[in-house]
């Protein structure tokens, strides 16, 4: 009996928490737009958190774009040869880097490369106590630390899926054209008769900027929440990791049949 | 690090960010070379469109002037209704015959334009009086086998 009535307790501990955290969320994101004009204002604070986020994540978004672009061309190139279609490689390749594959993986290394990094950066902020000395200062820590890292973080992460998907493209090119031999001219025309300038790359550039919103959101609001210890941070960190990397397939999923359903 | 050298690479991400923004629109989605002229909207009635698709390329001779901007059942005369818009650059003739056709064996399906001899060109709105379905591969099955039993008796 008082083992039921125990995990009866832990469920409702469970929930209570889960419903706390959320609303803490939810009022943390509306102090942060609140917060967000003033910290603008003071614009160098968001221009250093894009170096951190977004200059410094060039390296391994521009590597993983080409690599992905060329495994791309490989393995679409063989399929495609199966129908007698190596061709149609270039809209096989920017098809799949502008709608999918740009957002979503650039997304996933933004959020293990400068998300764990905004989430370490703020946890280690609250163990040390910083974030409560800034409130002793009068100086609002949303505004200071938290709202230029989450716009520094929303502003590079289209940059970034876009020049995932060109770097993509490019990858592609250098495989299908220059190594395999696929008709360069097909190849680009090809791509440009079916990749559409508002249909697919524009959406593409929304689920980028969605998932910037997310990821960065998910970084700071973990930052900040984190329990103040070594471990806490720690967890933080991981919390970060996993949970944008579930919130971008998540939401990925739900933009894609937004968009794409029930078209060709 | 000092400001100066900071701005500097967030203003290099940032131009780095927006090449290939450009890249992707103008290289590979082909925004330069696409209808964002002036065009002009006609809309033809049909049969049967077959597998047409709205956004599915208006093509005449071959090359590619217009896109199928919308498609609507008309309980009317229980026929299909398609809009289309052509570039301005086009002008075509008021009998100008549209025609469903497909690209390849297994490709995709597009309106053709045909020209006809008419003085007068098309204008924003107008109707096409001339079309021709698609081709319906059951029913060139039968029409086909129907022309073999006719046949027949007369051997």
């Amino acid at each position: 009996m008082s083992g039921l009535s125990q995990a009866l307790r832990d469920l409702g501990a469970l929930v209570t928490n889960g419903v706390w955290r959320l609303g803490f969320a939810a009022r943390f994101f509306m102090l942060l737009l609140l917060y967000s004009g003033q910290s603008l204002r003071r614009l160098h604070l968001t221009v250093r958190e894009i170096y951190f986020s977004g200059v410094l994540s060039l390296l391994i978004i521009v590597v993983s774009g080409l690599f992905v672009g060329m495994v791309l061309g490989l393995q679409g190139y063989e399929t495609l040869q199966r129908f007698g279609s190596g061709d149609a490689l270039g809209v096989l390749v920017a098809l799949s880097l502008t709608r999918e594959l740009g957002p979503v993986v650039a997304g996933l290394l933004f959020a293990s490369r400068a998300g764990s990094a905004v989430t370490a950066e703020i946890g280690l902020m609250k163990a040390t106590e910083q974030l409560k000395a800034m409130d002793m200062m009068a100086v609002n820590p949303i505004a200071r630390v938290v709202a230029p890292r989450f716009w520094g973080g929303v502003i590079s992460m289209p940059f970034l899926a876009a020049l995932f998907s060109a770097m993509g493209v490019f990858g592609g090119w250098l495989i299908g054209v220059v190594l395999i031999g696929v008709d360069e001219g097909a190849f680009w025309s090809q791509m440009q008769a079916a990749v559409d300038f508002r249909f697919d790359i524009l959406n593409g550039v929304i689920k980028s900027a969605v998932f910037g919103v997310a990821v960065a959101l998910i970084a700071v609001f973990e930052g900040y929440d984190c329990t103040p210890t070594a471990e806490g941070v720690s967890r933080a960190i991981t919390r970060t990791v996993v949970g944008s990397a579930l919130a971008i397939l998540a939401l990925d999923f739900v933009l894609t049949s937004f968009m794409f359903r029930g078209q060709s | 690090m000092s400001r100066t050298t900071l701005d500097l690479w967030v203003g290099v991400f940032v131009v780095i960010g927006i090449a290939a923004l450009m890249f992707l629109s103008l290289r590979v989605g082909n925004l330069a070379g696409a209808n964002i002229g002036e065009t002009y909207t006609v809309s033809a009635r049909f049969d049967n469109i077959g597998g047409l698709k709205v956004r599915a390329p208006v093509k005449s001779a071959g090359v590619v002037i217009g896109r199928v901007t919308d498609i609507r059942f008309e309980t009317d005369s229980y026929r299909a209704e398609v809009r289309f818009t052509v570039d301005t650059r086009y002008p075509f003739p008021r009998d100008t015959i549209a025609t469903i056709l497909t690209s390849g064996l297994l490709g995709e399906q597009y309106l053709g334009l045909e020209p006809g001899g008419d003085v007068e060109m098309l204008t924003n709105g107008d109707a096409l009086q001339i079309t021709q379905s698609a081709v319906v591969l059951e029913k060139l099955i039968g029409q086909f086998l129907f022309n073999k039993a006719a046949e027949e008796p007369t051997k």
